[in-house]
């Protein structure tokens, strides 16, 4: 099968990598970008698991082709610290005990701050329904919801 | 001597007996005698079996010590998830 | 062990909510899970699976596979040795068929290639010949003298004869006279209940990279629970020696008992030793459906008796569990959890393991006891109900508590069950107004919890922290709260400990995390090597002192004389003991290994508000809480966590989540779209209100917390949803189309 050859840009950096035409982007960064922080919870798009941003639109990127993002902007988990300074929705996931085995948390946080990026001041039931894609087992959402809710109020006020 | 409680579905194999008198000093000891003297017992005590003493689960220690008026009763092998 | 007199006292460490040390790689994603790891000259490993729930094998030809450029490795069954022990056999023939695939997603053969595309490829070139036989999905059914025999010859000497050949065992427990307890009943209500197959549902599929080489030894990561027993079932299956195989936990992405066995793992060894590569094999979430360890699924007759003003007179239950096509001992604990809460004078339970051609099943938090205590629950409701008496007033009444004799034997020591009754009861939540349309309901919930074999290494450092190396997979934040436990009895900051889990290779053998054992039994053995440690500390500054060791004691972090006779000398610190260690005799460290026993029962009281629409039978809960009796919180908010968690798994089962299977014996719904597990626009705030009632086995009087979260919610949904549609409900789980069923049947 013949390989495709792409260029995009992932959390900032310009990135190349070849793939084959039928491999989706998850795959592409987990296996061709190193950027394992996505993960693979189910391969149809219905967990959220691999939660990236794709031109600022929260996507699956189980469900995008590699060949697909040529010169595109992408958003992973890997992006969302500055350097050793965590994002606000980091830091206070780990201040709420918002995560227990942690495989949910990259695209709860991706997606979470791609709401906020949105809607800075969402009501409880909007960010509900806007994290209804994104399956977490561990924790019941309770504290995810406190969790981003606190970070969305400090983000609010600087 | 002390008074093991069998549960139900063993109790094909100590003639019916809910209770049985044994002589043990400690959890080995019991099981030996169990199935020395109820060899119906052999492949459930094989299978693994736990013993509650005065309301305490001990899975598998042999030297758990019986005293003759220890409430004593047998248990299938806990599991959990 | 006696009561410790520590249960009372005050607590620094124990008891807060430090940040967790997992915390920052994980929302970071820099943890690393069973998948996100790589080896040099790595393979691919894929997996075939039969599409027959139940097919001989007549011939399987790997040679087209074999010979496609980029294959490394072909395996089958051939490429393991027979078990003599049966366990270890049905182990080795789930994880590969040998002679038969027993249901659909069976696997029959594994290859090991260059890419993804090639072993893809290469699955398709595998021929295997099958001879289709009859299948049955159905526990009842299966039960039928008439119904195809999944595995012949495997019922245990306690199946009593003329029962069909699918039952592979029978329990029962109780005690009383049941005839006399029904007599005394002014009302008797007996009910049949079946519950549907469900999956944990963890996110993360199992993934797994073993690497063998040619003199037999081999190294394996993968996500498990469980690294030792993992070690241990590989070892058999491959034929080597525990010190040859070292297994290394990753970070696990959800297990809930679903990750305490193997599947890919001696697969995956198999591959490598073949190869001489290492290989890497993640499942699919299909895969994970099909051909991991679901629940049991279950049907149940539960008969009780009640007096006009709410005692229980008489319970019974018969309780049919089927654990998939190989045999499963679940039965005996759903039959043994059935009436624990209750003080009975004469209760009975009979049950059954059953054989399906469905996949084999594996425990899933508390196994067994959620599906039997929903039948009981639901039924005591039902009393209540039609005698017009409180549920909660009727739960007190009836409630096992010290002294009781419990259902299943044994006569308990102190327990929660009625603080969690009482707290419930005085809670708003239980008479805030309901709508009409609306219900409520209720259920009490418990779980055996137990200790194990443990062994945990704490190592003083010279500048004064301490590591400490546990065996345990955390997956609750248990590293977390072993450090408080060490910094708690060392008396030095939290921050000043570390815990790792480690592989085989650095520390004897750990049970499985399961059990809710963890915080209990990793704890325990912490606290004491902690002990361990602070004694040669003190021994240490004895000679250094020159005074007898039984003159220096340990207070707040510090070794001190005992009193003014043992002589004048300022405290010492850990941190001034480490930093001489060298001098003083050498590097300081406790251990501690044992098999832990005197873990504390844990009960828990549900309360759940629901509204049922009428139109589309979807229920949506409304308001939740949870009471459950945890000993000693040692870190709150994971207690809340597990809580929270368990609840909601909870009410996924009782309202979505089910195995469904076609005519044909094939699992249709083998994804998360169609299996339908809670999100969380679904849900309110879970509340939580931990009590505190100690366990006398455990110095801080800790009680595991992790399993009983999942048994009330069945009955406590059940329950409310009858109440709001004015009909009961039998059935799990209460999906829509069901709901609308039964209101149509009523019309």
């Amino acid at each position: 099968m013949k390989t495709i050859h792409v260029a995009t840009e992932v959390n900032g950096d310009n990135v190349e990598f070849v793939c084959a035409p039928d491999e989706s982007l998850l795959d592409v960064l987990r296996n061709r970008l190193g950027l394992t922080g996505v993960k693979e919870g189910c391969g149809t798009g219905d967990c959220g698991a691999c939660s990236v941003t794709l031109n600022g639109r929260l996507v699956c990127s189980c469900l995008v082709l590699g060949a697909e993002v040529e010169g595109a902007t992408i958003g992973t988990i890997e992006g969302m610290a500055r350097a050793d300074v965590l994002h606000p929705l980091q830091q206070s996931f780990i201040d709420h005990a918002a995560l227990q085995c942690g495989i949910c948390t990259p695209g709860i946080l991706v997606a979470a701050k791609a709401l906020l990026d949105k809607n800075p001041d969402p009501t409880d039931t909007e960010l509900r329904y806007w994290l209804a894609g994104n399956l977490c087992r561990c924790t019941g959402y309770d504290k995810i919801i406190h969790a981003v809710q606190d970070a969305a109020k400090k983000m609010r006020t600087v | 001597m002390v008074a093991v409680t069998i549960w139900g579905s063993l109790r094909a194999f100590t003639d019916g007996r809910a209770q049985v008198e044994v002589e043990a000093r400690n959890f080995k000891e019991l099981l030996d005698v169990l199935a020395q003297t109820y060899p119906g017992l052999k492949p459930q005590i094989t299978r693994g079996v736990s013993l509650a003493l005065d309301g305490r689960i001990y899975r598998e220690a042999w030297f758990t010590k019986i005293r003759s008026d220890s409430e004593v009763v047998l248990m299938p092998y806990m599991a959990g998830g | 062990m006696a009561l410790d007199s520590n249960n009372k006292r005050v607590f620094k460490v124990v008891g807060t909510r430090p940040p967790r040390p997992d915390g920052i790689e994980k929302v970071t994603g820099r943890a690393l899970y069973g998948a996100d790891v790589s080896a040099p000259g790595m393979l691919v490993g894929r997996i075939l699976r039969s599409p027959h729930a139940h097919a001989a094998i007549l011939s399987i030809d790997t040679s087209a596979a074999e010979a496609l450029a980029g294959v490394k490795a072909v395996i089958t069954a051939q490429d393991f040795a027979v078990q003599d022990d049966s366990a270890l056999r049905d182990v080795q023939e789930n994880c590969m068929a040998r002679g038969k695939v027993l249901y659909d997603g069976h696997a029959v053969a594994a290859v090991a290639a260059l890419t993804p595309a090639i072993a893809k490829a290469a699955l398709k070139l595998i021929k295997v010949t099958y001879k289709a036989l009859p299948h049955v999905t159905d526990v009842d059914v299966a039960m039928r003298p008439d119904a195809p025999v999944v595995q012949a010859g495997r019922s245990f000497e306690n199946v009593p004869a003329g029962m069909a050949e699918n039952v592979t065992s029978q329990c029962e427990f109780g005690h009383g006279d049941l005839a006399a307890g029904f007599a005394a009943a002014a009302l008797i209500v007996e009910r049949s209940f079946t519950t549907a197959a469900v999956h944990q549902g963890y996110i993360e599929p199992q993934a797994c990279l073993a690497s063998m080489t040619a003199d037999g030894k081999a190294d394996l990561w993968c996500c498990t629970q469980g690294q030792y027993h993992v070690r241990a079932l590989c070892a058999a299956l491959l034929g080597m020696e525990a010190s040859q195989l070292r297994v290394t936990a990753s970070e696990i992405g959800g297990g809930f008992g679903g990750k305490t066995t193997v599947f890919i793992e001696p697969v995956a060894l198999a591959l490598s030793r073949k190869s001489g590569k290492p290989v890497k094999i993640v499942m699919t979430r299909d895969e994970v459906f099909k051909a991991t360890g679901p629940t049991v699924s279950s049907s149940i007759d539960v008969k009780i008796g009640m007096t006009k003003d709410g005692r229980i007179t008489a319970g019974e239950a018969h309780l049919r569990y089927s654990g998939g096509a190989f045999h499963c001992g679940t039965i005996d604990m759903g039959a043994q959890a059935a009436f624990a809460a209750y003080d009975l004078q004469a209760v009975r339970t009979l049950g059954w393991n059953v054989l399906t051609n469905r996949p084999k099943e594996v425990a899933y938090r508390a196994p067994g006891a959620p599906q039997a205590i929903y039948a009981v629950e639901s039924v005591v409701d039902e009393l209540c109900q039609k005698l017009g008496l409180d549920p909660l007033d009727v739960r007190l009444k009836n409630a096992a508590r010290k002294g009781t004799k419990s259902s299943y034997g044994p006569t308990f020591d102190d327990i929660g069950l009625m603080a969690t009754l009482e707290a419930a009861k005085a809670h708003p939540h239980y008479t805030a107004p309901l709508a009409p349309g609306q219900g409520r309901g209720l259920s009490a919930g418990f779980w055996f919890n137990f200790g194990g074999n443990t062994c945990v290494s704490l190592n003083i450092n010279t500048d004064g922290t301490v590591g400490i190396t546990e065996g345990n997979p955390d997956i609750g934040g248990s590293r977390a709260a072993i450090s408080q436990m060490a910094a708690e009895e060392l008396g030095i900051p939290y921050e000043k400990v570390r815990t790792i889990i480690a592989d085989t290779s650095s520390l004897g053998h750990n049970d499985i995390t399961d059990g809710s054992r963890v915080t209990f039994a990793v704890g325990l053995a912490t606290i004491k090597a902690a002990q361990d440690a602070i004694q040669k500390m003190c021994a240490r500054v004895a000679t250094l002192w020159e005074i007898d060791a039984e003159a220096v004691v340990w207070e707040d972090g510090c070794a001190k004389p005992s009193g003014p006779n043992a002589g004048q000398f300022p405290p010492m610190t850990l941190a001034e003991i480490a930093a001489i260690s060298f001098n003083t005799g050498g590097p300081i460290a406790g251990h501690h290994e044992f098999n832990a026993d005197g873990a504390g029962v844990s009960f828990g009281v549900h309360l759940v508000d629901v509204e049922v629409d009428r139109e589309t039978g979807a229920t949506k809960v409304l308001r939740y809480t949870v009471f459950q009796d945890a000993g000693k919180a040692v870190h709150p908010s994971y207690v809340e966590g597990q809580m929270q968690g368990g609840a909601v798994q909870g009410i996924g089962w009782a309202l979505n989540e089910e195995y469904i299977y076609g005519e044909d014996g094939r699992l249709q719904n083998a994804g998360f779209l169609d299996y339908r597990v809670p999100v969380a626009s679904d849900l309110p705030n879970i509340e939580t209100v931990i009590l505190e009632i100690p366990n006398p086995g455990h110095p801080y009087g800790v009680r595991g917390v992790g399993e009983t979260p999942i048994v009330p919610p069945l009955a406590a949904l059940s329950n409310a949803v009858s109440r709001a549609i004015g009909l009961r409900m039998n059935r799990l789980p209460m999906s829509p189309p069901r709901i609308l069923a039964a209101l149509s049947a009523k019309r």
